[in-house]
């Protein structure tokens, strides 16, 4: 958790460098200025409502697992299915080269179009889908390859397949096995960030954000619906709920915010490519200079960490 | 036998001196009626069961200090971290008065109690969640309560039995709940690494962001009878797939017929069960030759 402040604008500060350091916009690694801010005339994405972040979160351009492997990585090889029953799209996974090294990358795929949407059933993975990522993540780890996994999921599929397949096991055996890891792990939020689906892959060294991404305990309809049994007012749990990249970087829930183009991630898909990539190398990079139980023990303790400050002794 | 049974009635007697507190005596002025089968229980005779239906087997909710003391060696359990309560760390509209609320209502700091006890004499670290606070819902107190009693165990090479129970992650606590299923699985993970014993017991209803962290995770998985469990609530998935669900879905004996759990345990067979495989695993219950570093 980030140490609490009371100087808002130092907080500010803090959190300006951090994304800057981030996408890796400093400038001494020569990073394209037009990559690095929006242009002059769009609007300034700070001043974006939550909800208005969760629509763009949500928009079907936005580029996803498929499109950022074709466009960071090169000789991907797909693996396919989990071993058990059946292969699950709404998982892709394998392993390609990242600036020559192989590595593997597993992400949330919704699909482009309708066809692969629906047989990605919307990005929501059954519980065979997470197994696949399992069997793919224990390959990394004998093979030593470090993982890099894109998030975007609104949240595990809840259906009565899914149940009858332990969707609840699935999921737990996931954020465990990427718990045990001695890789190196970047996970990237790149849209929605839905719930234990999303933390299933999300259990990394490092966590970036988009941007315009989301990353939440359950949708925002959803909450309202438990919260206030009123699924219309969404909006309002958008505001509460502390789900943009921002509040998540202030929480210490993630490490760093990956500034997207003017617009949004779908208006201009090459100009962020740039900056995913340099951030993720910027991470590898550190990362790949610890020893394998330095890389346990790092996460570990990044976990164990959470919301260690968000609690008290206090009169029962 | 006859052992057994007066050891029964010690408890028994134990466990009313127990409810005497001002806490709990509005409820010993009414009587229940069972969901199950429809008939009126006196709070006496439901107490005197274990709060099991005498007639259908109907197994009521325990809270969690007197599930421990059914579970436990009389007089062996010590309490850790009774007082950590949450720090509202959303600053969540109306929160705070809420968890004061419950704080005084239920004498608890949040939803979760951990601490050390025995089993027919064996060493153990437990705990039990509590649906009286929130549903038993996870934040940052019942993760962080959870992940010192797993390090803790793993320190002390003791077993650890968890009482699961919890409608999932507590709302008010957000991102930061959805955090503590990456914390509680990880500190599972590592105890497991070292050769600790895990027995998950999941009682009802264990749901949501519980089912899919460290409840699933047992070494052994044992569940109460007709305790729902699942990782979506009955009616979010109706919603999804727009029908109704099969009568007895998502329930313990559902769950052990697809291979999630080991054994359905009535209440009253429980502490005789974690006695017998406490001791399947050996002294105290962990494997003390893998209990190297990585």
């Amino acid at each position: 958790m980030t140490e609490p402040t009371t100087d808002k604008l130092a907080n500010t500060e803090a959190l300006a460098e951090r994304v800057t350091a981030a996408a890796g916009m400093t400038a001494t690694d020569g990073a394209p200025a037009e990559v690095a801010r929006p242009a002059a005339d769009a609007a300034p994405t700070d001043v974006l409502t939550a909800a208005q972040r969760v629509a763009l979160a949500r928009q079907p351009g936005r580029p996803g697992v498929a499109e950022f492997i074709k466009a960071l990585f090169g000789d991907f090889f797909e693996q396919r299915g989990d071993r058990s029953q059946t292969d699950d799209p709404s998982i892709m996974g394998g392993i390609a080269r990242f600036h020559g090294r192989p590595v593997t990358v597993i992400g949330n795929r919704k699909g482009a179009t309708i066809e692969e949407r629906i047989a990605c059933n919307f990005g929501m993975a059954s519980p065979e889908g997470y197994r696949k990522a399992q069997r793919i993540m224990r390959a990394a780890e004998k093979f030593g390859r470090p993982i890099i996994t894109f998030v975007d999921t609104s949240g595990a599929y809840p259906g009565l397949e899914a149940e009858e397949h332990g969707q609840g096991e699935a999921i737990a055996r996931s954020i465990e096995l990427m718990s045990s890891l001695t890789v190196p792990v970047v996970s990237v939020i790149t849209g929605e960030g839905g719930s234990g689906g999303a933390l299933a892959l999300a259990v990394g060294n490092r966590v970036l954000m988009l941007e315009n991404a989301v990353y939440s305990v359950l949708s925002p309809e959803g909450f309202a619906s438990i919260l206030w049994k009123d699924a219309s007012r969404a909006d309002e749990a958008c505001e509460v709920m502390k789900l943009t990249a921002d509040d998540l970087l202030e929480l210490g829930v993630i490490d760093g915010i990956i500034p997207e183009p003017a617009g949004g991630a779908h208006e201009n898909s090459q100009a962020l490519f740039q900056v995913v990539d340099t951030a993720i190398s910027r991470e590898l990079a550190e990362l790949e200079k610890m020893s394998r139980p330095a890389l346990l023990e790092d996460r570990y303790r990044k976990f164990r960490a959470m919301g260690a400050t968000a609690v008290r002794r206090g009169r029962v | 036998m006859a052992g057994i049974l007066a050891e029964r009635r010690q408890r028994l007697l134990a466990l009313k001196k127990l409810r005497g507190g001002a806490a709990t005596e509005s409820r010993r002025t009414a009587a229940t009626t069972c969901p199950s089968c429809g008939r009126d229980l006196p709070e006496e005779e439901l107490d005197a069961n274990q709060r099991v239906c005498p007639y259908c087997g109907h197994h009521f909710p325990l809270p969690a200090r007197e599930r421990l003391h059914i579970i436990l060696d009389e007089g062996s359990f010590k309490e850790l971290d009774p007082n950590l309560v949450s720090r509202d760390p959303l600053d969540f509209p109306g929160y705070p008065e809420k968890l004061k609320g419950l704080n005084a209502k239920t004498h608890l700091g949040d939803a979760v109690v951990t601490g050390l006890g025995k089993i027919g004499g064996v060493r153990v670290a437990v705990a039990a969640l509590d649906t009286g606070f929130l549903m038993a819902s996870m934040g940052a107190v019942v993760g962080e309560k959870l992940a010192r009693l797993i390090e803790r165990a793993g320190k002390s090479h003791l077993p650890l039995i968890i009482f699961s129970a919890s409608g999932g992650a507590r709302m008010q606590e957000g991102i930061v709940s959805l955090m503590q299923m990456a914390k509680t699985s990880a500190a599972i993970q590592r105890f497991s690494d070292k050769g600790g014993l895990y027995i998950s017991v999941l009682t009802h209803p264990t749901t949501g962001g519980v089912t899919a962290s460290f409840a699933s995770l047992g070494d052994i998985m044992l569940a109460e009878p007709g305790a729902l469990i699942g990782f979506a609530g009955p009616r979010v998935i109706e919603q999804t797939i727009g029908e109704k669900l099969p009568e007895g879905f998502q329930s313990a004996e559902f769950q052990l017929e697809h291979g999630f759990l080991d054994a359905v345990v009535p209440r009253a067979r429980m502490r005789s069960m974690l006695i017998r495989v406490l001791a399947l695993h050996g002294k105290g219950g962990v494997n003390r030759d893998r209990t190297h570093d990585r």
